[in-house]
């Protein structure tokens, strides 16, 4: 067990993570009347903060990430729930009936069920000079800092709709874009395939990857691999975005529950993990689809599920007192 | 925040930190950050500006600044002085470093 010398706050239930999935989570087990608490090392709403314009959210025609994200913050906060924001987690003991974490503050906190939605962030590419000269030619975000390429000649790194469908925008600002994916064809949807294809501002270096950054001040140049042939070269570019996909937050979870060879967190149709008393919900297990109305619904799920988890376990405490 | 208003605050207060951006993904969680750590760090003095206020020349002009191409540009200045300068977004942890390395008090927050 963790060092219980610390001061211990006890919750029915904590929930690690606060983007759609966790806040729904917590909007459900504190209207339940059930002592919840959220946790999370960034802000409230998680990758949904990250959209600029969300018109798929069925109800609302239009809205951005971070008034969704903050509505959602309000409505958990209105039944009672509390939140933690930019808290890391540094030890977690989930076995046995009452679980343990504790934040890299040194606080403890234990509660009797948790719910794991840490979600996911953007992949790097993890090469030489990506992290030196990001904010100064690499970027992760087209409707940030697109307009910091206007007229300059740029590439984008991705293969999937948010690679194709930012080429496409930051054809507004740059005078050409060049996109680099890894295979000889695209994962997007066709019409972003389509609308890329007939854009004259792009070009396209297929089997292809990015093995290094270079530049003083700014990005001068990359190099990139034929990952058929194994080639290296040097390519000048102004700017590079870059859209690999995301990896699930779950580097702290690793032994402690069942993951997948992704690192995705395994979960049954109730949203519970290999562990009693522990569930998962959001862009952090492994599915197919991740929507922010996927993980509002895996929220919905793991709460209820939670719910009556607790339940049992209370009626299961009170035998056991009166035996 | 206006460009006087900044010429002000540096110049009545020892320790600043200037956010310089927009309500978009990169900058909304330093702005949170920043709004988090302003209880612990007392002797800092914290401030946003928009990005796009022409008024912001005062930061986007900064030698300091120069080849920045993602926002927000975050500016530290000690004693009128500009000691520090980011692009992009931050984490928590690399905020309260450069907060304890250039602002002196070290703060468990």
């Amino acid at each position: 067990m963790l060092n219980k010398m610390s001061a211990v706050n006890h919750y029915d239930a904590i929930v690690v993570g606060a983007g759609p999935a966790g806040l729904t989570a917590g909007i459900y087990l504190s209207r339940a009347r059930y002592k919840t608490l959220i946790i999370d090392e960034g802000v409230a709403g998680g990758q949904m903060v990250l959209t600029h314009e969300i018109a798929n959210y069925p109800g609302v025609e239009s809205i951005s990430g971070y008034q969704l994200s903050n509505i959602m913050k309000k409505q958990a906060k209105s039944f009672g729930c509390d939140i933690k924001t930019n808290v890391s987690v540094s030890g977690l003991d989930l076995n046995g009936e009452v679980k343990e974490l504790v934040l890299k503050e040194g606080s403890v906190y234990s509660a009797n069920a948790i719910i794991l939605t840490p979600g996911g962030r953007s992949r790097t590419l993890g090469v030489t000079g990506e992290d030196s000269l990001k904010g100064r030619g690499i970027s992760y975000c087209a409707t940030c800092d697109g307009d910091f390429f206007t007229d300059k000649e740029i590439i984008v790194v991705g293969g999937g709709n948010s690679a194709l469908e930012e080429a496409v925008s930051l054809t507004k600002y740059a005078s050409k874009v060049t996109i680099i994916h890894q295979f000889d064809h695209f994962q997007a949807f066709e019409y972003a395939v389509e609308e890329s294809k007939s854009n004259n501002k792009i070009n396209f270096i297929m089997e292809s990857t990015i093995t290094a950054f270079y530049g003083n001040e700014n990005l001068e140049s990359v190099d990139i691999k034929n990952l058929v042939s194994g080639e290296i070269r040097n390519f000048k570019t102004d700017g590079a975005f870059i859209f690999i996909g995301y990896v699930p937050n779950t580097e702290f979870l690793k032994g402690k529950i069942e993951l997948n060879k992704w690192g995705e967190i395994m979960v049954k149709s109730d949203m519970s993990t290999n562990i009693e008393g522990v569930y998962a919900a959001g862009d952090s297990t492994a599915k197919r689809f991740r929507q922010i109305t996927t993980a509002v619904g895996d929220g919905t799920i793991a709460a209820l599920a939670t719910s009556g988890y607790l339940n049992e376990l209370n009626i299961k405490q009170k035998q056991n007192s009166l035996a | 925040m206006s460009a006087a208003d900044l010429n002000k605050a540096i110049s009545e207060n020892e320790n600043v930190m200037v956010i310089c951006g927009r309500m978009g993904p990169m900058c909304i969680p330093v702005y949170g950050i920043a709004e988090e750590l302003e209880d612990d760090y007392k002797h800092v003095k914290f401030y946003d500006m928009e990005f796009d206020n022409p008024e912001s020349y005062i930061i986007r002009n900064l030698p300091e600044v120069r080849g920045f191409m993602g926002i927000p540009f975050t500016v530290y200045y000690k004693g009128g002085k500009v000691v520090k300068a980011t692009s992009s977004i931050q984490t928590k942890e690399q905020v309260k470093a450069i907060l304890n390395k250039e602002f002196s008090a070290v703060v468990n927050a």
